[in-house]
């Protein structure tokens, strides 16, 4: 009999974030697909009971925490310990944890301490026949595979986006806790908080519903001859606010800075989607002024409806990729849009 | 500043990324099509740490760059001309596969054996380097892996930035959610950093640190002890590649006012 054990850290106010309970409708699922396979919580933090509270109807036979301040802030050493503490307590063969920046610092490390195994960037998960598998990307998004393990403990890292949140039934909940006491070595790095550009400056929006990706075509000579970069910034800008959207980037228009040639200067590596950027996922896309075949095209392979703007008719980041492909003038076309969003605004 | 340091990079290589790929399922398991004959890159996020590590050192007097890298001996010798090129490094090579279908515990205990066989490896200077995830089997685990092998607890990964201050101490920028940053200071050496994009250019090629770094890598490359990856326990039910081809539909005669406004019903639109 499997025992799953759905592994989340906490907020900084004690809930769950969305991942988390995506994860959890998941951990649902493989629990009931497998049949008799008993099902836990288990969650760290500064505070725990309310993340615990928002468990409640999932079916979890227990709820345990390693709560306190050490384990307040995302840092390897406490969060590796308080997970492997919790897996150890579970007695969990598979364990299923959201992608979260501060679970996939940990979680293949937790899974090496274990002897146990782990899959990351998971984008799907089917329990049949008491088989456990799952789907990842190879290669940059460049290939699906569907795995199986038979290794255990076998720790699952979710991508966000694939299930449903769980929507507990609500009330309060027992949380077990489970005792760890962090060795002083386990301190010798501090969190010092967050750095992230001023609100004004914030383009990336994970939450956003539309993904503008901007390719390097802004920054080049328009019909005049002449290079129109300080007119993108603002078109990209006003898009952004106007329209709530997150801004992506392709190589070519990320890396113009370190060539000494002309850049978008909101445009960072944090924007950069493809190949060795990110493959972020919102429901729309738009690209502007975007060239090149597969493999730059990976990073907007998890976007619904794609949409492009290109002067080229055979543009290949939008054949066969984008759904509809808009032969015009991207300074022309989004100057409109951004005006007929802000009239509506 | 007088801290010098250790630094080892680890990190593989990979099909060029604009070469087609193509996964194939044979007697020993799943592939890439043609894959020895694909051309190969240095990995780039672990490039990104290689860069930061050749800058690190320079700034650390005393201080001495390593590559630890599992790979085929003949295709890393390769990509090794140009990467040589690029910064002084002394190169550990391990013949293995390269490819992404490896497991990552199994590429982790290789290269931690061979980071632990560097002779005169001082623990108390030590940082491993390395891409926070590969551009092959893109998971992440690798290096957290290595870590804990190599009993080291603070760990960094999609790290941006790092500054050594005059204390010994580390600053850090590491990626998370949403375009920002989580800052965070450590002690002091032993750390592992999971490298993401950093802030350095690719440096140009330098002929002379070739020369010095070609005489190492030819004899570490001779010195490759073959190390092999099982697989264990592991199927692959299937690997394919995407069904991508959508239907485009290539719009031609509307005007930009026309665009624009379909564009904004579409934005709208749940």
């Amino acid at each position: 009999m499997e025992t799953i054990l759905f592994l989340a850290h906490t907020e900084a106010d004690g809930t769950l974030a969305r991942a988390a309970l995506e994860t959890l409708t998941a951990a649902r699922t493989a629990a009931a697909g497998l049949g008799d396979a008993e099902l836990m919580v288990g969650l760290f933090g500064g505070k725990t009971q309310e993340g615990a509270a928002q468990t409640q109807g999932a079916g979890a036979k227990r709820i345990l925490g390693v709560t306190g301040a050490d384990f307040s802030q995302p840092r390897y050493a406490s969060d590796a310990a308080a997970a492997e503490a919790l897996c150890r307590e579970a007695k969990a063969s598979i364990v299923i944890c959201p992608a979260t920046s501060r679970m996939a610092r940990v979680m293949s490390g937790v899974a090496l301490r274990l002897g146990g195994k782990v899959d990351t960037h998971i984008t799907g998960l089917k329990a049949e026949g008491g088989v456990l598998s799952v789907n990842r990307w190879y290669y940059r998004q460049r290939m699906e595979a569907v795995l199986q393990r038979t290794q255990r403990p076998w720790v699952l890292l979710l991508e966000g986006g694939c299930h449903e949140a769980w929507k507990g039934t609500g009330g309060t909940a027992s949380v077990e806790a489970v005792a760890l006491a962090l060795p002083e070595n386990c301190k010798r790095t501090v969190v010092e908080g967050l750095k992230a550009p001023a609100n004004d400056q914030q383009t990336i929006r994970p939450d956003a519903g539309i993904l503008l990706v901007a390719g390097a075509g802004w920054t080049k000579a328009q019909a005049d001859g002449k290079a129109h970069v300080e007119d993108a910034e603002k078109i990209i800008l006003d898009f952004l606010e106007c329209a709530q959207a997150s801004l992506g980037g392709s190589k070519s228009v990320v890396d113009l800075g370190g060539e000494g040639q002309a850049v978008l200067r909101f445009m960072t590596h944090l924007n950069q989607i493809g190949q060795t950027g990110s493959t972020p996922r919102h429901a729309k896309g738009l690209s502007t002024c975007c060239h090149g075949e597969e493999p730059h095209v990976v990073g907007w392979r998890f976007i619904n409806e794609r949409r492009a703007i290109d002067l080229d008719t055979n543009c290949g980041w939008a054949h066969g990729k984008a759904d509809v492909l808009y032969v015009a003038d991207a300074f022309e076309v989004m100057k409109k849009v951004n005006a007929l969003l802000g009239a509506k605004a | 500043m007088s801290i010098a340091c250790q630094i080892v990079v680890c990190g593989s290589i990979v099909p060029d990324p604009l070469q087609t790929l193509e996964p194939v399922s044979g007697a020993t398991g799943v592939s890439l099509k043609n894959e020895m004959m694909l051309p190969s890159v240095l990995d780039p996020w672990a490039a990104h740490a290689l860069f930061e590590a050749a800058h690190l050192a320079k700034k650390l007097p005393g201080s001495k760059v390593w590559l630890v890298s599992l790979a085929p001996k003949a295709k890393l010798q390769q990509v090794m001309m140009s990467v040589a090129q690029k910064v002084p490094f002394e190169l550990v090579a391990v013949d293995g596969p390269a490819s992404g279908f490896t497991d990552a515990a199994e590429v982790a205990a290789v290269l931690a054996d061979a980071v632990k066989a560097i002779p005169g490896l001082d623990h108390s200077k030590l940082l491993v380097f390395g891409g926070w995830e590969s551009a092959s089997r893109g998971a992440g685990s690798t290096m957290q892996m290595i870590g804990e092998r190599l009993g080291i607890v603070d760990q960094f990964q999609g790290v941006d930035e790092l500054t050594v201050n005059g204390d010994g101490s580390m600053r850090i920028l590491e990626r998370v959610e949403g375009g920002k940053h989580q800052v965070s200071v450590c002690k002091g050496f032993p750390a592992l950093l999971g490298w993401a994009t950093g802030n350095l250019p690719e440096p140009v090629n330098n002929p002379q640190v070739g020369m010095v770094n070609m005489r190492a890598v030819m004899p570490a490359l001779q010195k490759a002890k073959p190390a092999k990856t099982a697989g264990e326990g592991l199927k692959f039910a299937s690997v394919s590649l995407p069904k991508q081809l959508r239907e485009t539909k290539v719009v031609k005669d509307m005007t930009p006012d026309q665009i624009a406004a379909e564009l904004v019903e579409w934005i709208a639109k749940d």
